[in-house]
């Protein structure tokens, strides 16, 4: 074997000294680690104080078709909460009945968004199936609304909702025009487009918006999609979902489930 | 370098310029800082007044009916439903006091009967049910249990009752096809009635050898259906034929 390469011990002294530093380096480190760590837990743990950072959400909604009863209270809320006209044509949300007879013909009505609940009339033509679809802004994770607007003024947020500016909003109605959905709406006091904000007023602040506060029968539910438990994900976990109009490619946030396919 | 290019540099050094200073003073404050849009906007969004206060709100001061309401019937139904937005009621108690409706009119809203509501779900009809009698006479709103237990089907199976009632089935009892057990009543959704499990069942009346009035249409319980049970084909609570 070559003479280099044998290891050469080195003296006893010194073995003892470099232990010594070893020791003496983790007893000042081990309360500075600590102090660390309680930091990162207390942020962590302080969630509900934290400012809210729109980063950490994203919002949806779900529908169960065969859980609303069409009373209408939704429509109800969302006027109140939102202060949206009365007239029976400005709806940031709205209930339809759809009948569909024996012949195969569908029959949608919505008297007054189904404000006043509906009145319980049966179809002349007979009944096959018939039921309630609740209908709002889907909140399309690809929105139409935004591609046309000219002056930016409506816009998805980083939680995933779309809001209208109404400070830049010059009432041109192109986003009006876009919307498959027929969400959109003139606001004729501020002659700016007007839309669902799924109530962001009150997301932000931990509540839940007004129409989902109030369904008597849990038929809609509302959720953070980033959040593992939420409602939402328990409810797009359990059933077959859809979304209206899917092949327009807007990537739609309601989520409906016993869906029929009648509805457009 | 040529005059006239002299010329058309400063021309458009001045042109630039003027867009910039015009983007400048012309672009609002915060557009752009998250997105094509100015991200004031969300704030003031953000910043609208809340109306409905959200049911927490109220456990805050109504401890015992909301501990009444939360194992009751009515669980799911928030306080605002039927009291109205509540947020002005939170700040200032006896300034805003919240209207209870007590009329007839109110409950009929999700309890009148309506075709397009889903089965099961207890409907009334608001003319025949106790005529002018004020719905919380008897029953509860925040414990709505019903006064006696139902007796009539009809009051959950609203649809399916009038149905029946129009078709050749009319006579017949629901009992007669569904063994209900008695928890249904108690618990609909958990105890479930039954159903015929067998073909023989409908055969007792339709079988060709079946005993009973000849107007019975009759058919060949050997060859007719193949693997399906009877209900499989024909709706038994609005049969066809005349």
């Amino acid at each position: 074997m070559d003479e280099r390469s044998k290891p050469v011990a080195p003296p006893a002294e010194e073995i003892c000294a470099e232990r010594r530093a070893f020791v003496r380096t983790c007893s000042l480190a081990a309360p500075l680690l600590l102090l660390g760590l309680r930091a990162a837990a207390v942020r962590a743990f302080a969630g509900a104080d934290a400012p809210y950072d729109p980063k950490e959400h994203y919002y949806g909604m779900g529908v169960d078709i065969a859980k609303c009863i069409g009373c209408g209270r939704c429509v109800e809320a969302c006027k109140t909460e939102n202060d949206v006209l009365r007239e029976p044509f400005y709806f940031r949300t709205w209930v339809e009945r759809y009948v569909i007879t024996p012949a195969g013909e569908t029959v949608v009505d919505s008297p007054q968004g189904g404000i006043a609940g509906f009145s319980g009339t049966t179809s002349e033509k007979g009944i096959l199936r018939t039921f309630f679809v609740p209908k709002l802004c889907n909140q399309c994770a690809n929105p139409p609304c935004v591609q046309v607007c000219p002056v930016g003024a409506t816009f998805l947020t980083e939680d995933g909702v779309v809001l209208v500016d109404r400070d830049y909003c010059i009432g041109c109605r192109y986003c009006i025009q876009a919307c498959p959905y027929g969400a959109r709406y003139l606001d004729p006091r501020t002659h700016t487009a007007d839309k669902c904000t799924f109530c962001y007023h009150r997301v932000v602040k931990g509540l839940l918006p007004a129409c989902v506060e109030v369904c008597p029968t849990g038929a809609r539910v509302f959720g953070d999609l980033k959040q593992r438990s939420s409602p939402l994900n328990r409810f797009t976990r359990f059933n077959k979902v859809q979304v209206l109009k899917a092949h327009m490619n807007t990537e739609p946030k309601v989520y409906y489930s016993n869906l029929d396919g009648e509805v457009r | 370098m040529p005059q006239q290019l002299k010329r058309l540099v400063v021309l458009f050094a001045i042109l630039a310029a003027g867009l910039l200073a015009a983007r400048h003073f012309l672009r609002p404050a915060t557009f752009g800082e998250r997105g094509h849009y100015r991200s004031a906007a969300v704030t003031t969004v953000a910043a609208q007044p809340i109306h409905y206060a959200g049911r927490e709100s109220c456990a805050a001061c109504h401890t015992e009916i909301v501990a009444t309401h939360r194992g009751a019937r009515h669980q799911t139904v928030s306080c605002e439903v039927c009291h109205g937005p509540a947020a002005a009621h939170t700040e200032s108690p006896t300034e805003n006091r919240l209207p209870a409706p007590r009329e007839r009119g109110y409950c009929p809203l999700c309890h009148g009967y309506d075709p397009s509501r889903p089965t099961g779900f207890p409907q009334i009809d608001p003319v025949a049910h106790n005529p002018l009698k004020a719905c919380i006479t008897c029953h509860k709103p925040h414990q709505p249990e019903p006064p006696h237990v139902p007796q009539e089907c009809s009051a959950c199976h609203g649809e399916i009752a009038r149905m029946k009632a129009f078709s050749h089935h009319a006579l017949l009892d629901c009992t007669r096809c569904h063994a209900t057990p008695v928890r249904h009543k108690v618990t609909p959704r958990v105890v479930r009635p039954d159903k015929p499990r067998t073909r023989e069942f409908c055969g007792g009346c339709h079988a060709s050898d079946a005993r009973g009035p000849k107007e019975i249409p009759r058919v060949d319980m050997e060859t007719h259906g193949g693997r399906y049970l009877c209900w499989q084909c024909h709706y038994p609570h609005y049969p066809e034929g005349k």
